[in-house]
């Protein structure tokens, strides 16, 4: 492809200014829209953060999680509890709540190297189903049916507390997007790729493979840490109502959809876990429809969504986008027939690919 | 004591449900190496079909096998549908496929029936029997769900061992490529699997909802708890699907009964992992090695 | 007869046949010989419809099998007994071989051919209630071949039915496979590694190369020609 204006080639320049320019666009768009849509901007930001660390895991390192909704869950109860009963600086209580994310993630991580694809989603799904009701049980610290509150940060100057809390939610996404794009450029990248393309050939190769794994979920909860104390921050309120299985189901959902093992598909997966309750609710009142079905449109919606492109695109939009991209260079480039042998995941490429998802790379790459 | 003979009685009940999911799990498994996460959906979808019937008057037990059927009929369709064009795809894909089937029809039941939870008749009297003087937490709607799943267990041991339709369906599951080559028609036989793995499912369904909180998701845990049971069992043995069914529902009526209920999945995801880290073929698996 | 003409298959940029061709006759033994990797396997995945060719035909006595899948191609009358044997290790004995006449209505013929079988095959008879895992690595053969058998085919293809097995049970073996072709109208098509031993019964051969066919004539033709024997055939 031909760009017309050079990035750097050095990967952590190159992501950072990405990210300062992804950064003034967003500032921008922030400025010039109400304070409503200013939390969706927010919301959106949240959901990429939690989305990227499950792509991460899935589309690069080829684990599968049903339980991210409980890494979340985990990092928003920490995040209102440290807020109720300390006064740490906001900053601290974030890093808290990635970092008790992040030990769930190791205390799972563990016995997940030795489990391949079904057996670890279902032992994710009964965490996803699990962890939420220790809320129940230990209501006298966990705040029971009503759960804990969340105080928003205080704005400096004249800032509006809306506008300033999606600041806040942006800057930790860039941040985030940041991190993770120079760990796919590292060495530790290219073992998850390697690790999920084959654990055997990988471990020949002198990687440590159950390390890479631990690792790569330490990161992905991690990240769903950090959301769980967004979302937290945001709705003002932490209970358990929000952390259902659907929500972990619906992460993936917005994973796929976006596309596995991309960060910009993560952004995408975002804006559709955002928007499609919205679109569906006034869906149901364009087709006047009952109250049950109004309140459901948005989980069958879900469930389309999770079928359809799993069957018939499973690289996503982003997989779409890029395929697109691929098409439109190819006719108007000068001549060049090469056969796009586009990222079977070994090593070198330039983006993380959806490997652990996709058809075959044939039936992929080929128009 | 009595507390522990009760939460036991409690357990064999709730064991013959993960028992009866946990064999759906099994049929698919032994079959396509598919962990079908949308079992327990499809048992509260057609559940809830016999629930239509029943507003419409229609009789306990005639609605009981309509769903029945209903059942039957689903799994087939979701594997001609859903399944099949997935052959050969990466093993996640029919994971994530099975989820999107899960909350689909959540979403679709709850959008006809709403969300809350409401009650589902059962066959026969659930007051606990008397034996002798005392009254014991076992009623006459236990016994029927000690017979029922038994009598699906044992009809589908016949037809595994005792029919040439077994017998294919045997061969397809062990080694589909000498299966066809021998003629038989692999994929009509999934297609039986998976109806057959669904009946199972319906049935479980159907017991479980008079005495569950029963709404769109009451078939979310038992899921969990079935496959739980199955990976006890060895996922590949039907008979070790019920030895396991029988000792996750044991073993969670006690976590239940002395710990409190809201830590059974905890206690099913204990029991999932030791087992996976100890013994990952299973206790009762005959196969040897099994790559988790 | 059975006749493969211009055969070619590949395995995406691999080329594992390139236009191979011949006729294989009943009443006799028809040997493909080459190394591995000479694409003799892919041969009767293709002809049995385990595998789909990009050129070419399969015909059995003018009916055309390139397009049937391997569960009709059964039903045509060609039988396949793959490399390892095919044996269900889960199965008994019994169960194996009643599995390979499941889709014949006939009953009574059925039972017929089992009798048969464990005639020809009398080590099978003594252990039918037996799983499969637990034969011998020349019983395993026996019951592969009797499934087929069980299928009352007129085309037995066998692929290195010598694989693995004592020089003296792939001699029986082969010697069975001459008294079941000899005057009567079976068609085999034996592939082989062990040229030696499959030369010693088979009435045509045809030698592979990397998905060609080198050469085929009578099988005292090849064996006698010495330079073809060390460039392809390793004796």
């Amino acid at each position: 492809m031909n760009r017309r204006i050079r990035l750097p080639n050095q990967p952590l320049v190159r992501h950072l200014i990405l990210a300062v320019l992804a950064g003034l666009g967003f500032w921008l768009l922030t400025s010039n829209l109400g304070s409503f849509r200013d939390f969706e901007i927010g919301e959106i930001a949240t959901y990429a953060i939690v989305v990227a660390g499950l792509s991460v895991l899935t589309g690069v390192n080829g684990q599968i999680s049903l339980g991210h909704g409980a890494f979340m869950a985990i990092g928003a109860y920490t995040f209102a509890y440290l807020q109720m009963h300390s006064s740490m600086p906001l900053v601290v209580e974030l890093i808290a709540a990635v970092a008790a994310a992040a030990v769930l993630g190791l205390i799972v991580g563990i016995p997940a190297t030795r489990l391949k694809g079904p057996y670890l989603a279902g032992m994710t799904l009964i965490l996803a189903l699990g962890i939420p009701q220790l809320a129940d049980k230990y209501n006298s610290v966990f705040g029971g049916d009503q759960g804990l509150t969340t105080l928003p940060p205080n704005p400096p100057g004249s800032v509006d507390p809306q506008r300033w809390l999606s600041w806040i939610e942006i800057l930790g996404a860039l941040i985030v997007m940041v991190l993770l794009a120079n760990l796919l450029r590292s060495r530790f990248g290219r073992s998850m790729r390697a690790v999920r393309d084959n654990e055997i050939a990988a471990s020949l190769a002198g990687i440590h493979v159950p390390r890479t794994k631990v690792l790569a979920f330490v990161v992905s909860a991690g990240c769903a840490g950090l959301a769980g104390a967004f979302l937290g921050l945001s709705t003002g309120i932490v209970n358990t109502g929000e952390f259902a299985l659907t929500l972990s189901i619906y992460l993936l959902a917005g994973m796929v959809l976006g596309g596995a093992g991309t960060l910009v598909g993560a952004w995408w997966g975002g804006v559709v876990l955002v928007f499609l309750p919205q679109w569906s609710s006034s869906l149901s009142k364009d087709f006047s429809l009952g109250s049950s079905a109004s309140a459901n449109l948005a989980v069958v919606i879900y469930g389309l969504v999770l079928i359809v492109v799993m069957m018939l695109a499973p690289g996503g939009i982003q997989g779409g986008i890029r395929w697109l991209g691929q098409r439109l260079a190819s006719r108007g480039g000068r001549g060049t027939s090469r056969p796009t042998p586009v990222a079977t995941g070994a090593g070198s490429s330039q983006e993380p690919d959806t490997g652990a998802l996709a058809t075959s790379n044939t039936e992929r790459t080929s128009p | 004591m009595t507390q522990f003979f009760d939460l036991t009685l409690n357990g064999i009940s709730a064991g013959m449900i993960y028992a009866a999911v946990a064999l759906g799990l099994v049929l698919i498994w032994r079959a396509t190496r598919i962990v079908n996460f949308a079992q327990g959906s499809m048992a509260m979808f057609t559940t809830y079909m016999a629930v239509a019937l029943l507003d419409r008057k229609v009789g306990y037990w005639l609605a009981f096998v309509c769903a029945l059927l209903i059942g039957l009929v689903m799994g087939a369709l979701v594997e001609v549908v859903l399944i099949k064009p997935l052959q050969g795809k990466p093993e996640l894909n029919p994971v994530i496929v099975t989820l999107g089937l899960l909350i689909l029809l959540e979403g679709v039941i709850g959008s006809i029936f709403g969300v809350q939870n409401r009650g589902f008749p059962a066959a026969f009297s659930q007051s606990g029997l008397t034996v002798g003087s005392t009254q014991i937490s076992f009623s006459h709607f236990d016994v029927f769900i000690l017979v029922a799943v038994l009598v699906l267990m044992l009809a589908i041991l016949v037809l595994f061992r005792g029919t040439n339709v077994g017998l294919r369906m045997r061969a397809a599951a062990f080694a589909p490529e000498s299966a066809r080559l021998a003629g038989v028609r692999v994929n009509r036989v999934l297609v039986l699997g998976w109806a057959l793995a669904a009946l199972a499912g319906s049935l479980a369904g159907l017991l479980v909802a008079p005495t569950a909180a029963f709404s769109p998701n009451y078939m979310d845990l038992i899921l969990v708890y079935a496959f739980t049971a199955a990976v006890v069992g060895g996922l590949d043995s039907p008979l070790g699907g019920l030895i396991g069914g029988l000792l996750t529902g044991l073993a969670l009526s006690y976590v239940g009964g002395y710990l409190g209920s809201s830590l059974e999945p905890l206690g099913a995801a204990a029991i999932l992992i030791v087992v996976l880290m100890i013994r990952p073929e299973g206790i009762f698996s005959r196969t040897a090695a099994r790559r988790v | 007869m059975l006749e493969v003409e211009n055969l070619s298959v590949s395995y995406g940029a691999v080329r594992a046949l390139d236009g191979v061709s011949f006729t294989a006759s009943p009443g006799r033994i028809t040997a493909v010989l080459g190394a591995n990797g000479a694409g003799k396997t892919t041969l009767l995945r293709t002809i049995s419809g385990l595998v789909r060719p990009q050129h070419g035909r399969v015909r059995l006595d003018q009916k055309d099998l390139t397009l049937l899948a391997a569960e009709d191609v059964v039903r045509t009358g060609v039988a396949h007994v793959p490399e390892g044997r095919g044996v269900i290790d889960e199965l008994t004995v019994e169960d194996n071989l009643r599995l390979g006449s499941l889709w014949r209505r006939d009953r009574a013929d059925n039972r017929l051919a089992l009798d048969e079988v464990y005639e020809l095959f009398p080590p099978l008879a003594e252990r039918r209630r037996r799983a499969g895992s637990t034969l011998s690595g020349g019983e395993r053969q026996m019951l592969a071949i009797g499934r087929a058998l069980m299928s009352r085919p007129r085309v037995l293809l066998l692929d290195e039915p010598s694989l693995g097995l004592a020089p003296r049970i792939t001699a029986q073996i082969m010697a069975m496979l001459g008294e079941l072709t000899h005057g009567s109208e079976l068609t085999v098509v034996l592939v082989e590694q062990n040229a030696r031993s499959a030369l010693s019964v088979a009435g045509w051969a045809v030698v592979v190369h990397l998905g060609r066919i080198v050469v085929q004539d009578h099988s005292e033709v090849i064996g006698s020609d010495e330079g073809l024997r060390h460039h392809y055939l390793g004796f």
